[in-house]
């Protein structure tokens, strides 16, 4: 590994810096940026809230600047992006969450012209995958994936239940899940996640099974460069895996390949797979980013963030083959201390 | 008995399956077995050995043996 003094410099901004409970990928992200031998990394993070607990992992971030809100649309996004370029020279920026992407992909030219690249799925790809079209998406490419249906009032809940079945699993667009087993609880499920996340909801078919997630990135021209699968060992009550384990299981890598090649996919990308009984390998969700996990990619010998910087500066990346099986991780909570002139710092200005 | 390939275990008897992420924990004998047929002993073999060792009746092997098998068969360790 070249020392760090004689790498070349490179300034990379990534969202996503709320390691909570339910955590966006941001800091298992920048961890993995962090082991390249390519670059010397100044890293800035992007925030939406004063309270992201990346902000304040000063060790894992240089630079923090919040920005807008999604639904504040393109135009306040890439105002507030200009002020980051200037202060910054930001190379290459990797958005972590898929409320935002819609917006990060319309900008692509923008940023490019800024200076700054990405490596994002196309908007095609992206609304494909929307687990609003993942039942069309399956039958299209010849994917196993549940039946669903989108519902927009709670009245459409006994025509849901009588398609799909009991128990049913509500989903909102893009976060939060539940499974209810009456219409006592799909009714009460209904107004919690409609309420937090508007509608559509997704009714989908429940699936029984062992839960495995794969992460994975493709080059976008139909080859997927990394994939590593782990099994959940703990999940918490918001479904989120907080331990996990790497598997050997040449179906799962196919699986992954496969999507890949028909999609053209091009950037991370999560496959959250329920494994049934009878050996069917189901695909229940398309993340269109990396996971929360994704250290563990790195740590099993497929570093997939480091992978995507190079490819979005145009790099070349090897196919990577093999990864430690067997390789664990174990989530855990940590108590960071900061001062209040920070969170003020970064609630008051917007930067820390 | 013949365990998956890629099955993997340990002198302590820990078992793990990389395929499932499963572990399970297997006692002295239950490890030692598992070894022996890691290393290709067919199931006689390692019955005759067991019989020479411990004091058990055939008999009582036998049906030891078949609870095993089921064992490593619910956990899908066997090919």
């Amino acid at each position: 590994m070249p020392p760090a003094a004689s790498r070349p410099r490179l300034t990379v901004a990534v969202t996503g810096l709320n390691a909570t409970d339910s955590p966006g990928p941001g800091v298992a992200v920048i961890r993995a940026l962090r082991e390249t031998t390519d670059f010397e990394l100044r890293v800035i993070g992007l925030s939406y809230e004063a309270l992201e607990p990346g902000i304040y992992l000063r060790d894992m971030v240089d630079k923090t600047y919040q920005l807008p809100y999604p639904t504040a649309g393109t135009a306040a996004l890439l105002e507030r992006l200009r002020y980051v370029q200037e202060q910054e020279n930001v190379a290459v920026l990797i958005p972590n969450f898929d409320a935002e992407l819609y917006n990060f992909i319309k900008l692509e030219p923008q940023l490019r012209a800024l200076g700054i690249h990405t490596f994002l799925p196309t908007l095609e790809q992206l609304e494909a995958r929307d687990k609003l079209n993942l039942a069309a998406f399956g039958a299209a490419h010849g994917l196993s994936v549940p039946t669903s249906r989108p519902l927009y009032s709670a009245a459409e809940l006994p025509t849901a239940a009588e398609t799909l079945g009991w128990p049913l699993v509500l989903k909102g667009r893009y976060y939060d899940a539940t499974v209810v087993y009456t219409p006592v609880q799909a009714g009460q499920a209904f107004q919690r996640l409609s309420g937090l996340w508007g509608v559509p909801l997704i009714a989908q078919q429940f699936v029984a099974g062992q839960e495995i997630n794969i992460a994975g990135l493709g080059d976008g021209h139909g080859r997927a460069l990394s994939v590593v699968p782990m099994r959940k060992l703990t999940i918490t009550d918001k479904g989120k895996a907080w331990a996990g384990i790497t598997l050997e299981d040449e179906a799962l890598l196919a699986l992954a390949r496969r999507f890949a090649e028909v999609t053209k996919w091009r950037g991370g990308f999560e496959l959250e797979i329920m494994r049934t009984a009878a050996d069917e390998l189901v695909i229940m969700e398309i993340n269109p980013r990396f996971p929360a996990w994704v250290y563990l990619t790195a740590a099993a010998g497929q570093n997939q963030p480091a992978a995507l910087l190079r490819l979005a500066l145009g790099l070349p990346v090897p196919m990577m083959e093999g990864y430690a099986v067997g390789k664990m991780f174990v989530r855990y909570a940590w108590d960071l201390i900061t001062d209040h002139t920070e969170f003020q710092q970064v609630a008051a200005l917007g930067e820390l | 008995m013949k365990l998956k390939k890629n099955i993997a275990t340990s002198e302590a008897g820990f078992i793990f399956n990389p395929a499932t992420g499963d572990s399970f924990a297997a006692n002295p004998l239950a490890a030692d077995i598992l070894a022996r047929a890691k290393a290709g002993l067919d199931a006689a073999a390692i019955k005759a050995d067991i019989l020479e060792r411990y004091d058990v009746a055939p008999g009582q092997l036998e049906k030891d043996w078949d609870d095993l098998l089921a064992q490593l068969r619910e956990f899908n360790l066997l090919d």
